[in-house]
C-alpha cells in the first residue's frame, strides 16, 4: 500500500503585509473623519476571535455628511468628460492590482475565506470590474440606453459580508463610470477592505465625495437607505432586508436594484461529465463556506446515477482541507460570525429532525473560531426546510429526480431564481433545460463562474436588477 | 369560471349604482324610443370580464353603470371581486408556458392579427372614444388609428428583442457566456384611466409581446373600450389567459394583484392614489414595479420603455473546450 | 480531514470488454464512458497545481519524486557509455549525499537493454524498455513483438510500448486492444506501461477511452507520452488517467500504475504531479510500484531542490553529474 503518506506542512500567506490601523472613521469628502456619532465597534477575525480593529459605527448625521459630499461631487463628476472620469478608474484598478496581495490577506483576516480565494478569485474580479468599467465611462452611448445617456445622482450602496471587497467593486465601478457618486455601507462584520479602498481612493487622487464610506450596522444602512438625498439604491444582502427596503422605497423618486438570496439547483443529468460535476456541485455549495447567494445548495442527481455519483461526491467532499484559512492549502475557511453560525446550526439541525441524513467528512477543528464541516443531506424531500431556505453555509441538500421535466420543475420549485446548474453532455439537453430554468444565472457544465462583462442577477424573490456588463450600466443611467 | 350565483342579477349592488338613460347609443344599438312609436325597446348590454379567454359574468355578480364623458349611460360592466382577480392569476399563470414559449414570430403574428380585427371594428372603438373622453369624433379616429398601429409596433418587437437587449458577454475565461431577456411572468396592469383605447393597448402590446401573460385591470371610468378590446381579442387568435380584463372598482381589485404572491410584476400605470400603497404591498414578493408617471403622452413612440422592465435577463455559462 | 473511501456504486465496468469482444462492442463501451470537459478538467489540474508544498512536505515530496523516476534517454545518438553513465547515476543519483535514494527505472531502446541490466545489477534499480517500433509504432506487430521480445531477453523488467494511434483514431479500438494484449503476452513477467501519446489524441475523451482500453487490455501502467511528440505529458491529461485508475480500483481492487512522460523538468512539475496523485487516486498511488515519473533533466533539480532543503543555501549545478 502507499509508501508513505503526503502531507501537507502549513503554508501560511504572511500577515505581515497588512498593516491595519487602531481604528477606522467613515471616508467623507477625501477624507477620514471620526463618526459624529462617536460609536465604534469591533471587527474580529473569526478563524481565532482575535479583534482586528475598531471601525467607526456611523449614524444618521454622517450619512447626512456623505450625502451632502456626494451630492457637491456629483456636479463636477457627472460633468467630467467620461474619458477622464475613466483614468480615474484605470488607476484605482492599477493600484487595486499592486495592493492585491495585502487586500487578500486583509479580506481573508476579516472574512474567514481561504487566502487561496481571496488571491485567486476575489481580487482579480475586483481588478477587473474597475478595469471594465473604466473602459465604459467613454462610452455610454454605446450601450444601447439611449444617446445621451444621464447619470442618477448619488448612489446609496449597501453590500454584504461575504465577498467584501468584490461586491464593493460591482458596486462603485458601474456607479462610478457612468458619472454617479456614491455612498457606501460596508458589511457590519467585514468593513475593512471597504476601508483600505478608501485609502486607495486618496491614493487615485479621486476628487472629494465622489466615493464616501459609511461603516457600521444595520441603522447605517437604513439611513442611507432612507436618506432623502440619494437617488438611486442598491443592495446586496437577504431576501429579507430587501423586501424591507423595497417597502421602504416605495412611492418615492428612488431607484432600485436588488441582489438577494438564492437556492440555486445545481442539475446532474445521467450523461454528465461526472467528474466535472462532482467538481462544480462541490465548489458549487462549499467554496467561501457556501457563503454565496448564488450557490448551488440544492443537488438534483438523476436517480439512474444517483449510487454512482454521491460516493464520487462524498470522496470528493473527504478531500477538502478544512482550516487556518490563511495556509494556501486550505479549502474551507472559518464561518463568518458567530451570528452566522448559528443559523447554520439551526438550520442544518432542522434537516436532521424533518428526517434527512446528513454527512460530513471527519474534521478537525481549530480550537477557536466558527467553524461548520461541508454536510451533505440525503434523502431530502422539497418539503424539508434544508430544501427551500437559504442556508448560506457548507450544506448541501440532496434530491433526485427522474426526468428533464421533473428536474426543471423541482428547480424551479422555489420563491427564489438567482443561479442554477446543469450537467449533461448532451448540447440540446443543456440548452433545453437552461431556457426552463428561471434563474438569472444558469451555469451548464460549470459553475459558480463571475465575470465583470457577465450580467448577474435574479428573477423572482432573488431581486432585480442586472450587476456586471452592458446591462449593469442600466441601473445607473436616467 | 362562468359566471355562477348572480348569473341573472341585473341589479347594481354598487352603492353609487343607477342606470341613467340616454337615447341614443354610440355602439350602434339603438336608442330607446316611445313605445307605440313603431320603435323597438333597445336591447341593453351589460358586459362581462374576459378570463381564461371567457367571458364571464363577475362570480360576485355584480355590475355597475358606465357613463359617457357627458354623463349619458352607456352600458352596464361587470364589476369584479377580489374572487375574479384571484381567478384571473390562475389563468394568466396557466397561459404562461405555453405563450412564452411561443415563438416570438407566432406571438408577433398574433399581436398582428389583432390590430387586423381592431381595424374590423374601427368603428365601435371610435365611437367608444368619443363617448368616453368626450373628443372630437377626428380625435378619436386619430386615437384608434394610434392604438391599432400600437399592436403592430409591439408586433414586430415580438422577434426581435432578444437580439436587441440580449447578447454574448466577453468573458475572461474559455466560456460562452450568453445573456438574453425571458418574459417576467404574470403582470398586473392598472390600465391608464385617461386614455382607456390608446393608454390601454399601449400598457397591453408590450408586456404580452415578450411573452409574459397579463391582468389588466380597466379604467373604471371608461371600460368600454377595454370591453371592445377583449372581444377583438378573444377573436385574434390569442390563446385564452394571456390578457385577462377585469372592469370594476380600482381600489377594490387592484391592491389585490399587488398582494397576489404569483404576480411577478405590476405596471401601475392607472393606479392614481394607489400606487404608493400597491408598491409596498409588492415589496412583499418583490415585484418589479412600473411607477405612474405625472403625465404620459400616449402617443409618443414608446420604444422599449415598456417592454424591458417586464423581461428578466438570463446568463447562461457553457465551456469552450475540445 | 482523511479521505472516505468511495462506498458501493458501480463504475461503468459491468460491461467490461472482453478478449472477444469486437470492435462493435468496443466502441459501444468506449463511447459509453463518462465524457470529460475540457475546460472543467484543465481548471481542476490548475487548483491542485496551485498547491503550496513547504517545509518537510517538501523533503517528502522530493525523495519520493527521486524515487518514482524513469531515468530516460531515447536517442538516435545513445551509446553503451552513455547509458552505463546513466546507470551510474540512477543507482547513486548524488554521490555526495548517500542518504538519496535511487530512481526507480532507467528507460532505454530495447539494444541498451543489456548494456543498463549490466550496469545496474544488484541496485534494485528496474530497467525499462520502450518497444513496438516506438515512438510511432508504425511497424508491423511481428516486428513489435520482435522488438518486445529482444528487449524482456535482454532482462528488461518493465516494457514500455506505444499504442498504434492511427488505429485509436481511426475507431479500430479492436487492433489497439490485441495488440496491447499481444505485447503483454510478449512481455512475460515484465510490467508492461501502455503509453497512450496523448498529445496526439486529440481530446480528453479518447484519453479516457485509451486508457480504458489500456486498461482492460492487460496494462500494468498507462503512461502519458514518448517524449517526442508535443505536447508530452500534461497536468490534465494525467487527471484523467488518475481518475480511470481510481475508478477501476473502485470496481475490481486492483490497481493500475500512471506514468507521465517528458516535459517534467522541475520540483515544482514533479510536485504538481505529485499532488496530483495524492487528491485524485489516493495515497496508495504514492508509490513507485504505482506511479512514475518518465525524466532525464528532472533529476538534477530534484537533486539541487534536495540539497537546498538539507543545507539551506542554494547549490550550483555544477556539483551535480549531468549524466
Amino acid at each position: 500500500m502507499p509508501d508513505q503518506t503526503f502531507e501537507y506542512a502549513p503554508a501560511l500567506e504572511s500577515r505581515s503585509v497588512v498593516s491595519l490601523s487602531p481604528s477606522y472613521s467613515p471616508h467623507i469628502d477625501g477624507e477620514s473623519r471620526p463618526p459624529a456619532s462617536g460609536e465604534y465597534l469591533t471587527t474580529v477575525n473569526p478563524a481565532d476571535e482575535e479583534p482586528l480593529a475598531e471601525v467607526a459605527v456611523s449614524g444618521e448625521a454622517d450619512v447626512d455628511l456623505a450625502v451632502a459630499a456626494a451630492r457637491r461631487a456629483f456636479d463636477t463628476w457627472s460633468a467630467m468628460p467620461g474619458a477622464e472620469r475613466g483614468k480615474y478608474l484605470f488607476r484605482v484598478a492599477r493600484i487595486l492590482q499592486e495592493r492585491s496581495r495585502e487586500l487578500a490577506v486583509l479580506e481573508t483576516l476579516d472574512n474567514g475565506k481561504p487566502v487561496k480565494e481571496s488571491r485567486d478569485i476575489d481580487l482579480p474580479l475586483v481588478a477587473a470590474h474597475f478595469f471594465y468599467h473604466a473602459g465604459w465611462a467613454d462610452k455610454l452611448a454605446h450601450a444601447g440606453l439611449g444617446p445621451e445617456p444621464r447619470p442618477v445622482g448619488v448612489a446609496g450602496q449597501v453590500i454584504p459580508w461575504n465577498f467584501p471587497l468584490l461586491m464593493l467593486a460591482w458596486k462603485v465601478a458601474p456607479a462610478l463610470a457612468t458619472g454617479n457618486t456614491v455612498v457606501l455601507k460596508p458589511a457590519e462584520t467585514t468593513p475593512l477592505t471597504a476601508m483600505v479602498f478608501a485609502e486607495i481612493c486618496q491614493e487615485a487622487q479621486l476628487p472629494p465625495g465622489v466615493v464616501n464610506i459609511v461603516p457600521g450596522a444595520e441603522a447605517t444602512g437604513r439611513a442611507v437607505v432612507s436618506h432623502p438625498g440619494v437617488d438611486k439604491v442598491a443592495f446586496t444582502g437577504s431576501t429579507e432586508v430587501g423586501r424591507r427596503i423595497a417597502a421602504t422605497l416605495a412611492g418615492g423618486h428612488k431607484r432600485l436594484t436588488l441582489e438577494l438570496g438564492g437556492k440555486g439547483a445545481n442539475i446532474v443529468y445521467d450523461d454528465a461529465a461526472i467528474d466535472q460535476a462532482v467538481e462544480g456541485v462541490v465548489t458549487g455549495v462549499f467554496r467561501n463556506q457556501g457563503h454565496v447567494c448564488c450557490a448551488g445548495s440544492r443537488l438534483l442527481v438523476q436517480e439512474s446515477v444517483a449510487d454512482e455519483f454521491l460516493p464520487r461526491l462524498r470522496e470528493r467532499i473527504g478531500q477538502l482541507r478544512l482550516g487556518d484559512p490563511l495556509d494556501k492549502n486550505t479549502d474551507i475557511g472559518a464561518i463568518n460570525s458567530g451570528e452566522q453560525l448559528g443559523r447554520i446550526r439551526d438550520l442544518a439541525a432542522t434537516g436532521t429532525t424533518e428526517g434527512a441524513e446528513a454527512w460530513s467528512p471527519p474534521c478537525e477543528f481549530p480550537e477557536r473560531g466558527y467553524w461548520f464541516p461541508p454536510t451533505v443531506f440525503t434523502g431530502v424531500s422539497q418539503a424539508h426546510r434544508i430544501a427551500r431556505e437559504e442556508i448560506f453555509g457548507p450544506v448541501l441538500s440532496v434530491l433526485t429526480f427522474r426526468t428533464p421535466d421533473e428536474a426543471v420543475a423541482k428547480a424551479n420549485n422555489t420563491p427564489y431564481g438567482l443561479s442554477a446548474g446543469v450537467w449533461s453532455e448532451k448540447g440540446s439537453r443543456v440548452l433545453w433545460t437552461a431556457e426552463r430554468l428561471r434563474a438569472g444565472v444558469v451555469w451548464s457544465n460549470t459553475f459558480n463562474k463571475l465575470d465583470p462583462a457577465s450580467p448577474f442577477g435574479g428573477y423572482k424573490e432573488s431581486g432585480y436588477g442586472r450587476e456586471g456588463g452592458r446591462h449593469g450600466l442600466e441601473a445607473y443611467l436616467g | 369560471m362562468a359566471g355562477k350565483a348572480g348569473d341573472t342579477d341585473w341589479r347594481h349592488t354598487l352603492a353609487e349604482a343607477g342606470p341613467r338613460e340616454r337615447p341614443e347609443g354610440h355602439d350602434g344599438t339603438p336608442g330607446e324610443h316611445a313605445v307605440g312609436d313603431g320603435a323597438r325597446i333597445a336591447v341593453r348590454r351589460t358586459h362581462k370580464l374576459y378570463l381564461g379567454g371567457a367571458f364571464p359574468r363577475s362570480e360576485s355578480g355584480r355590475s355597475y353603470p358606465v357613463t359617457s364623458a357627458e354623463g349619458h349611460h352607456l352600458a352596464n360592466a361587470a364589476a369584479a371581486s377580489r374572487k375574479d382577480a384571484r381567478d384571473a392569476v390562475v389563468a394568466a399563470r396557466a397561459a404562461f408556458d405555453g405563450w412564452s414559449g411561443r415563438t416570438g414570430h407566432n406571438r408577433g403574428q398574433i399581436l398582428y392579427r389583432a390590430a387586423e380585427m381592431m381595424e374590423g371594428r374601427r368603428a365601435q372603438f371610435v365611437s367608444e372614444v368619443v363617448d368616453a373622453d368626450g373628443v372630437s369624433g377626428e380625435r378619436a379616429e386619430t386615437l384608434v388609428s394610434a392604438a391599432i398601429d400600437r399592436w403592430v409596433y409591439h408586433a414586430g418587437w415580438a422577434d426581435k428583442f432578444t437580439q436587441v437587449i440580449g447578447g454574448t458577454n466577453q468573458v475572461l475565461g474559455s466560456y460562452l457566456s450568453l445573456s438574453s431577456p425571458e418574459p417576467t411572468g404574470v403582470v398586473g396592469i392598472v390600465a391608464p384611466p385617461k386614455a382607456p383605447l390608446l393608454g390601454l393597448v399601449s400598457v397591453v402590446a408590450p408586456v404580452i409581446a415578450t411573452g409574459n401573460t397579463a391582468v389588466v385591470v380597466a379604467s373604471e371610468r371608461a371600460p368600454l373600450p377595454a370591453v371592445t378590446l377583449a372581444e377583438v381579442l378573444a377573436t385574434s387568435d390569442l390563446p385564452g389567459g394571456v390578457v385577462n380584463i377585469l372592469t370594476g372598482r380600482l381600489g377594490e381589485i387592484a391592491p389585490h394583484l399587488a398582494t397576489h404572491a404569483d404576480v411577478n410584476a405590476l405596471d401601475l400605470a392607472g393606479a392614481g392614489d394607489l400606487a404608493t400603497g400597491m408598491e409596498e404591498d409588492a415589496a412583499a414578493t418583490l415585484k418589479r414595479v412600473v411607477r405612474p408617471e405625472a403625465d404620459t403622452d400616449w402617443t409618443a413612440d414608446p420604444g422599449l420603455s415598456r417592454i424591458t422592465p417586464f423581461l428578466e435577463l438570463k446568463t447562461v455559462w457553457h465551456p469552450i473546450g475540445g | 480531514m482523511t479521505t472516505v473511501p468511495m462506498e458501493g456504486g458501480t463504475v461503468h465496468d459491468s460491461a467490461a470488454p472482453g478478449p472477444e469482444a469486437s470492435n462493435a462492442a468496443l466502441r459501444a463501451y468506449l463511447r459509453g464512458l463518462p465524457g470529460v470537459d475540457e475546460v472543467g478538467a484543465r481548471e481542476r489540474a490548475s487548483e491542485l497545481a496551485a498547491r503550496s508544498i513547504k517545509a518537510e512536505a517538501k523533503g517528502t515530496a522530493i525523495d519520493l519524486a527521486i524515487r518514482m523516476v524513469d531515468l530516460t534517454t531515447l536517442e538516435g545518438a545513445d551509446s553503451p557509455g552513455k547509458v552505463r553513465a546513466m546507470s551510474v547515476k540512477a543507482a547513486r543519483p548524488d554521490p555526495a549525499d548517500p542518504s538519496t535514494p535511487p530512481v526507480a527505472a532507467v528507460c532505454v531502446y530495447p539494444d541498451m537493454v543489456s548494456v543498463a541490466v549490466d550496469a545496474l545489477r544488484g541496485s534494485g534499480v528496474g530497467v525499462a524498455s520502450v518497444a513496438t517500433a516506438f515512438p510511432s509504432g508504425r511497424a508491423p506487430l511481428e516486428a513489435k513483438l520482435a522488438d518486445t521480445g529482444h528487449a524482456v531477453a535482454g532482462g528488461a523488467t518493465e516494457i514500455d510500448m506505444v499504442i498504434d494511434r492511427g488505429a485509436f483514431l481511426g475507431g479500430d479500438y479492436r487492433k489497439v486492444y490485441e495488440e496491447i494484449a499481444a505485447v503483454r503476452e510478449a512481455s512475460g513477467a515484465a510490467h508492461l506501461k501502455v503509453i497512450l501519446e496523448t498529445g496526439e489524441l486529440g481530446t480528453l475523451d479518447n484519453v479516457r477511452r485509451a486508457c480504458w482500453l489500456a486498461i482492460h487490455a492487460g496494462a500494468d501502467f498507462v503512461k502519458t507520452s514518448t517524449g517526442k511528440v508535443a505536447p508530452a505529458a500534461t497536468l490534465p491529461a494525467t487527471l484523467v488517467m488518475l481518475q480511470a485508475v481510481r475508478d477501476h480500483h473502485a470496481t475490481t481492487g486492483a490497481r493500475v500504475g500512471v506514468k507521465p512522460a517528458g516535459g517534467i523538468r522541475t520540483t515544482k512539475d514533479a510536485i504538481r504531479y505529485l499532488v496530483m496523485v495524492n487528491e485524485v487516486a489516493g495515497t496508495a498511488w504514492l508509490a513507485p510500484a504505482l506511479f512514475r515519473i518518465g525524466a532525464s533533466s528532472l533529476l538534477n533539480d530534484l537533486l539541487m531542490q534536495r540539497a537546498r532543503l538539507a543545507s539551506g543555501t542554494y547549490p550550483s549545478p555544477d556539483h551535480f553529474t549531468t549524466d
